[in-house]
């Protein structure tokens, strides 16, 4: 099986990594893999935390190189802060995305990173959008991202339904990245999730030995 | 989708010099494929896309890839469809003579071995790999999968291809032992499905072979009858 990993090609450190968010019945799911690696050798990090809070319901997570996704992701945190503050009100996280969006696009030449965007807003509730390597950007009920995605686009499209209660989806998620994780030798760790709902945002961890375990295991 | 995207890239970089015409006078013929097997009580479950690719242009929208080696032993091919070709009429003459020797029906283990051989030895100049499946009277029902490079090592599932990688997860998640033929065709119907509607060289009908002591059943299941799921 040949394939070339976007990450091999990227110097310094980066994020071989399993990234997924998830719309469910009131909230969204966003999550990751806790592995930070330096051309497919080495793990810089066991432990890196891949979830970008950039406002209150607004969370990110990042692909590709990991300078590249910490340039972008302050710079985004800075922009979205001064127009929630022009604004008045909380930002939407169509604004949000739109910022990532903007950076990717007008610095496309530099950048090698890609960008899942989820939250919620007044306006429009449980959202996720995915703003690809060049600059695109795209509303999804639900999306994957990094080197580990490929090995789970058929369970997520067998596997996902409109509208799921958020034990499901959390279930959901969490077999997602365990079966990435588990295919992929550069995602690895803990797996990071994070419950937004128009209540507030819940951290929940999953340490390796605590995640769903296959067949062959 | 970042990988493609940035292989997309790198490749429309590569190719600017054959703009002039297109690249199905240029590239190779390749089986960019998905191909799959399953092990059962009693036998085996084959499956296989039926896309034939030359760089954009689908060569054979009808392939079949599951190639019969003997009665009881087929291989599903992926990768260069000359190579695999080639080399499943070498292992196809080899064990029909080793049979006639034998005086009995070969070994799936044996015809394994045979691929083994040829894919090892020829190693940098192939590009093939290759799923053995079938039943013997022996261990009945196996699966070897001897990829580019020319490993070889039975596994109760295996899958291949440039379709496979996107289902490793369906797979690992779906599949549990001792299942019935009924199950192991409902798997490797869905896990195709999945992956031909995310592949760009898999796709076309799925091809199905159900082998086991009383001989090979086979099927085809048609574009408009794939198993459809909820989509986003």
């Amino acid at each position: 099986m040949e394939r070339h990993y976007m990450d091999s090609k990227i110097k310094g450190v980066s994020t071989g990594t399993t990234i997924l968010a998830v719309t469910f019945n009131g909230g969204v799911i966003i999550g990751s893999d806790s592995r930070a690696s330096m051309g497919g050798n080495y793990v810089c990090s066991k432990t890196i935390n891949k979830l970008i809070q950039v406002h209150d319901r607004i969370f990110c997570c990042i692909a590709g190189s990991l300078a590249d996704a910490q340039a972008v992701t302050k710079t985004a945190k800075f922009q979205i802060s001064l127009h929630s503050i022009q604004m008045e009100s909380p930002p939407l996280v169509k604004a949000a995305a739109s910022v990532m969006k903007e950076l990717c696009y007008n610095n496309k030449e530099e950048l090698q990173a890609g960008f899942i965007t989820a939250g919620w807003d007044k306006k429009k509730g449980p959202q996720v959008y995915t703003v690809a390597l060049g600059g695109m950007l795209l509303s999804l009920p639900f999306t994957i991202g990094g080197s580990g995605s490929t090995y789970i686009y058929g369970y997520t499209d067998a596997k996902y339904k409109p509208d799921m209660s958020r034990e499901e989806c959390l279930q959901f998620a969490t077999n997602a990245l365990a079966l990435a994780m588990g295919r992929d030798n550069v995602s690895g760790g803990v797996a990071h999730l994070v419950v937004i709902t128009e209540g507030g945002v819940e951290h929940v961890v999953i340490p390796g030995d605590k995640l769903p375990k296959f067949h062959d295991e | 989708k970042m990988a493609a995207a940035t292989a997309t890239r790198f490749c429309q970089q590569l190719s600017s010099v054959s703009d002039m015409s297109p690249d199905w006078t240029t590239k190779e013929v390749s089986t960019g494929t998905t191909i799959m097997a399953v092990e059962y009580e009693g036998g085996v479950v084959i499956g296989a896309d039926s896309r034939t690719t030359t760089g954009a242009y689908i060569a054979n929208r009808v392939t079949d890839k599951l190639t019969p080696i003997h009665d009881r032993i087929f291989c599903c091919r992926s990768g260069s469809a000359a190579d695999t070709q080639a080399i499943a009429d070498i292992v196809t003459y080899q064990l029909g003579f080793h049979s006639i020797e034998l005086d009995e029906a070969p070994l799936v283990q044996t015809a394994a071995n045979l691929f083994k051989a040829s894919c090892y030895r020829y190693r940098e100049e192939l590009m093939a790999g290759i799923i053995v499946a079938g039943w013997d009277k022996r261990r009945g029902g196996q699966v070897y999968t001897v990829p580019v490079g020319g490993m070889l090592v039975r596994q109760p599932v295996s899958v291949g291809g440039s379709g496979s990688t996107y289902i490793y997860g369906f797979m690992d998640s779906n599949y549990k032992p001792n299942m019935t033929k009924e199950q192991c065709l409902h798997l490797v119907s869905g896990a195709l499905s999945l992956a031909m509607e995310r592949d760009g060289s898999s796709g076309g009908v799925i091809r199905l072979a159900a082998i086991s002591e009383s001989g090979v059943e086979r099927q085809v299941i048609l574009g408009n009858q794939l198993p459809k799921w909820s989509t986003a």
